[in-house]
């Protein structure tokens, strides 16, 4: 079942045609990789997807329906889930309160003036914490986690509203190579177990190639190989561009 | 109203334009390259145009005098502003940004005081330029030949400053720290010396603009806060950091306004509509205008936007419940057991602890600044009164429904401002606070104008002191728990989420725009509440209730007890209360103790005096 596909998307900054025509679509239960180098689009393709920037032209369909250029609070009120880049979580919140600010704003309730909070949901939000392994650290501030550790609870805030879709940008950098696989295996199980469609960038090709089902390759805004991690491994032009000797298009 | 007069109007104000744009290039200058947002700046106009009047009165009797005069006036202004940053502003770079807005604050205390000390509180009126002190006929009006250099002026200032800016090494680095702080770092430039060079210029600028002004506008002390509002203005329509901008910003409202007075009174519908005493209101009418459609200012971009957030603080949590009971049981005694007068000044400090508390909520939950907060409060003593004296309400039904007056103000302007961040949002509070002070103040029939309102007494059987005093506290406390409380509410938890991480916020279905909106209209309500008794304990009010002083205050006791600590705005509530109280008495210098109190304050206590505690606690082990 497709739940996420994208056609003919295209963004410019300026002059800088940052993503120039890309076309996406992944399976409910799917891990989609989308890699390239620095400043292929990446990040880009995910703000328009999840409609923190909306695109110049083309069409997002969530299950079918059309949620181009929509506010990125209504698509996740249509169960995508999101993990920035650079790690975004409330710094001044507990790393508990933090799931539990999801799952208030899933269930609506975070118009109420007069109820106390503390206690609202924290099963829940243990419960998510468990599931990325990170109910050990549950009261403790998220200001003074470590950056992986971020991460972790970055996902389970994305798992809050049961998503259908989960973007991912570069789920796993600034993490060490042990930790990587963890993670990504982590999000295997996950979108397994759920049949999450997930859909992730990644500069750590063990980990794209051990994990992902599919590959697409971006380069200068446009995909220049799609498929299986074996095909996309054997691809020239992948080679050329991004995979052999290191070197690359565009910024480095 | 005819042609002539309408030539002669917008001559006028292409003169009193050129005055505004040198302000308020030097402000946007400032901030630009620093970030700090310069509230001294009008006092460093003010502080000019004194010092041009004595100059110029003493050696200003030959053109070359008279020229040298402002212009050494300028300089000197120029030379207090970079000591401002050397010595104070300098220490506070590592703080959270809203200390540079109180050591700020503090400058323009002692600076009118010291100003009263040397020039006394009546206006002056400087020299007239010599050679230049006639006029001329044009269609039939007279026009001062200054006005021409006064017109001049402001072009001429614009190119020098973009020759600078666009051909000096030095405007090379203005330009890169303006657009990328981390850049100036990285050329390896000296910020210290960076930032007081563009001090001095920002200051030297607003010291010439106040220095030419000399032959048109008498010098005063009320000048600091009119001028640095104007200039805020300009800086806001013109979008931050450019110069054009401000430039194009002045005129247009210097414009504005000269038209207003050139329409004068117009009869419609059997109304009669002053527009020449509309000026006031008109350039915040203006500035909210133009924000509403361009967020970032006509010749503004988003990436110089100034963040201006308070900075993050940790979720603190209320005092334990015993403590909270002490002080309320304490509290409730107090009156058996103090004289009559101390009964009246507790009462003050629980009226300004509310009114704080709820500046605080907006803050510190709120993660936004608000210069304007003084309007929810006097629109909640404009309501009592109103309510009250032409209603014809009872006592107890005006307070009860000031605080709803107060709220949906406050939804109303946040309407508009939600839709900023940052400076920008600080900026347009301060607008509206000021549309509606101009409104009480220029509304005589409703109002009385300058004189307000009298016999704003409440009902019979809280005509005792002690019993009004009871009230008072009654309502504060449970405003002041329900702040507590709504920042661990659900509510709570949405509004910090947004001020955390907004991206991450929104990531969440949570719509961060209506989070504060709704803030406003909380906040607005409990200000709204603490005005309405504050107003009820006077038995009269006027427009000082919202005048800006009244916004400063609340700022400065929330930044004085502590962002970061929910009681500290209670603390601060008290401790400026207090000290008001007793320097008003022993001193006519008492701005100028507070400004070096809070000077001191922020250069020795970056955490305010709740912060202090842990200063204590941490200071043994
Ligand atoms: N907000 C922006 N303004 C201007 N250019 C941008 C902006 N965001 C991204 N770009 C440009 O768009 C291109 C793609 O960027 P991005 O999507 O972040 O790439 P990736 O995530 O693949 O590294 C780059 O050339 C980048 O410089
Ligand atoms: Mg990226």
């Amino acid at each position: 079942m497709t739940v996420l596909s994208a056609s003919g998307l295209v963004k410019s900054y300026g002059g800088v045609k940052a993503v120039r025509g890309v076309d996406l679509r992944v399976d409910a239960g799917e891990l989609l990789a989308l890699i390239g180098p620095n400043g292929a689009g990446k990040s880009t393709c995910f703000n328009m997807l999840m409609g923190q920037i909306a695109p110049d032209a083309g069409r997002v369909e969530l299950l079918g329906a059309d949620i181009t250029g929509q506010a990125p609070r209504r698509i996740w009120r249509q169960g995508v889930g999101r993990t920035f880049q650079i790690t975004a979580t409330f710094a001044s919140m507990l790393v508990r309160e933090n799931v539990q600010t999801a799952l208030m704003s899933r269930h609506r309730r975070l118009g109420n003036l007069f109820l106390s909070a503390t206690k609202l949901y924290a099963e829940g939000a243990l419960a998510l914490l468990e599931r990325v392994g990170m109910a050990d650290q549950a009261e403790r501030p998220c200001s003074v986690l470590a950056y992986g550790d971020l991460k972790r609870v970055e996902l389970a805030m994305a798992l809050a509203n049961d998503p259908k879709l989960l973007l991912m940008d570069e789920p796993t950098a600034g993490m060490a190579p042990t930790e990587r696989q963890a993670m990504m295996a982590l999000v295997a199980k996950l979108a397994r177990e759920s049949r999450i469609a997930v859909l992730f960038t990644e500069h750590d090709m063990d980990a794209v190639f051990t994990h992902a089902d599919r590959i697409v390759v971006l380069n200068r805004g446009r995909v220049i190989a799609e498929g299986e991690p074996a095909d996309v491994r054997a691809d020239e032009l992948v080679q050329r561009v991004y995979l052999g000797g290191g070197t690359m298009f565009g910024h480095v | 109203m005819d042609f002539s007069s309408i030539v002669v109007q917008f001559l006028n104000g292409l003169a009193g334009a050129s005055s505004l744009f040198l302000v308020a290039a030097g402000l946007s200058l400032i901030f630009g390259v620093t970030r700090v947002v310069n509230f001294a700046h009008g006092s460093f106009y003010m502080l000019g145009l004194f010092l041009a009047y004595s100059l110029a009165g003493r050696f200003g009797g030959t053109p070359t005098g008279f020229w040298i005069s402002l212009l050494v006036s300028a300089l000197v202004v120029g030379v207090v502003g970079a000591l401002v940053e050397i010595v104070i502003l300098r220490r506070t770079y590592r703080s959270p940004e809203l200390f540079q807005l109180l050591a700020t604050f503090a400058v323009v205390l002692v600076i009118k005081d010291v100003a009263l000390a040397i020039w006394g509180a009546d206006s002056l009126l400087g020299r007239r330029a010599p050679g230049l002190s006639g006029s001329f006929q044009f269609f039939g009006k007279v026009i001062p030949a200054y006005d021409l250099v006064l017109i001049a002026a402001g072009p001429v200032v614009l190119g020098l400053l973009w020759l600078i800016v666009r051909r000096t090494r030095f405007g090379r680095l203005v330009r890169a720290a303006t657009q990328d702080r981390e850049m100036v770092g990285a050329l390896g430039v000296n910020e210290a010396w960076l930032f007081t060079g563009v001090f001095f210029l920002g200051s030297f600028l607003a010291g010439l603009g106040g220095a030419i002004v000399l032959p048109r506008e008498p010098a005063n002390l009320s000048l600091d806060i009119a001028v640095i509002a104007d200039a805020f203005v300009v800086v806001v329509v013109g979008g931050m950091g450019s110069l054009p901008g401000a430039y194009l910003a002045a005129l247009l409202i210097a414009e504005v306004k000269a038209l207003c007075i050139a329409i004068g009174d117009v009869s419609m519908f059997g109304y009669t509509v002053s527009f020449s005493r509309l000026t006031l209101v008109v350039e915040f009418v203006v500035m909210a205008v133009v924000l509403v459609v361009r967020p970032y200012g006509l010749l503004g971009r988003p990436s110089a936007t100034p963040r201006a957030q308070v900075a993050i603080m940790a979720a603190s949590r209320p005092p334990r419940g015993r403590w909270i009971l002490l002080v309320i049981a304490v509290l409730a005694v107090a009156p058996l057991l103090i004289d009559r007068y101390s009964i009246v000044l507790l009462n003050d400090v629980l009226v300004f602890a509310l009114f704080a508390a709820s500046l605080h909520f907006f803050m510190g939950t709120g993660g936004m600044i608000s210069f304007g907060h003084a309007a929810y409060f006097g629109i909640g003593a404009y309501a009592a009164a109103l309510l009250l004296k032409r209603a014809g309400l009872q006592m107890e039904v005006a307070l009860t429904l000031a605080p709803v007056a107060g709220g949906i103000a406050a939804l109303f302007f946040g309407w508009f401002c939600v839709r900023l961040s940052g400076v920008y949002l600080a900026m347009l509070t301060l607008a509206f606070a000021q549309i509606a002070w101009s409104i009480a103040y220029q509304w005589d029939a409703l109002t009385g104008g300058s004189n307000g309102m009298v016999g704003v007494w409440p009902a019979a059987w809280l005509a005792d002191k002690a019993a009004f005093y009871w009230l008072t506290l009654g309502v504060t406390v449970v405003g002041v728990l329900w702040l507590w409380r709504m920042a661990s509410s659900p509510f709570g938890y949405g509004l910090r989420a947004g001020r955390d991480s907004p991206l991450r916020a929104e990531a969440l279905g949570i719509d961060v725009r209506r989070q504060q909106w709704f803030t406003f209209g909380v906040v607005g309500a409990v200000a709204a509440a603490a005005g309405a008794l504050y107003a009820f304990s006077k038995g009269s009010i006027s427009p000082d209730v919202m005048g800006i002083q009244r916004s400063v205050d609340a700022l400065v006791m929330v930044l004085l007890g502590g962002v970061h600590s929910l009681v500290g705005p209670l603390v601060g509530a008290a401790v400026l209360t207090w000290l008001q109280d007793e320097i008003i008495r022993d001193t006519e210098y008492w701005r100028g103790l507070l400004g070096l109190a809070i000077l001191a304050l922020v250069l020795l206590l970056p955490q305010g005096l709740a912060g202090a505690r842990d200063l204590w606690r941490r200071k043994p082990a």
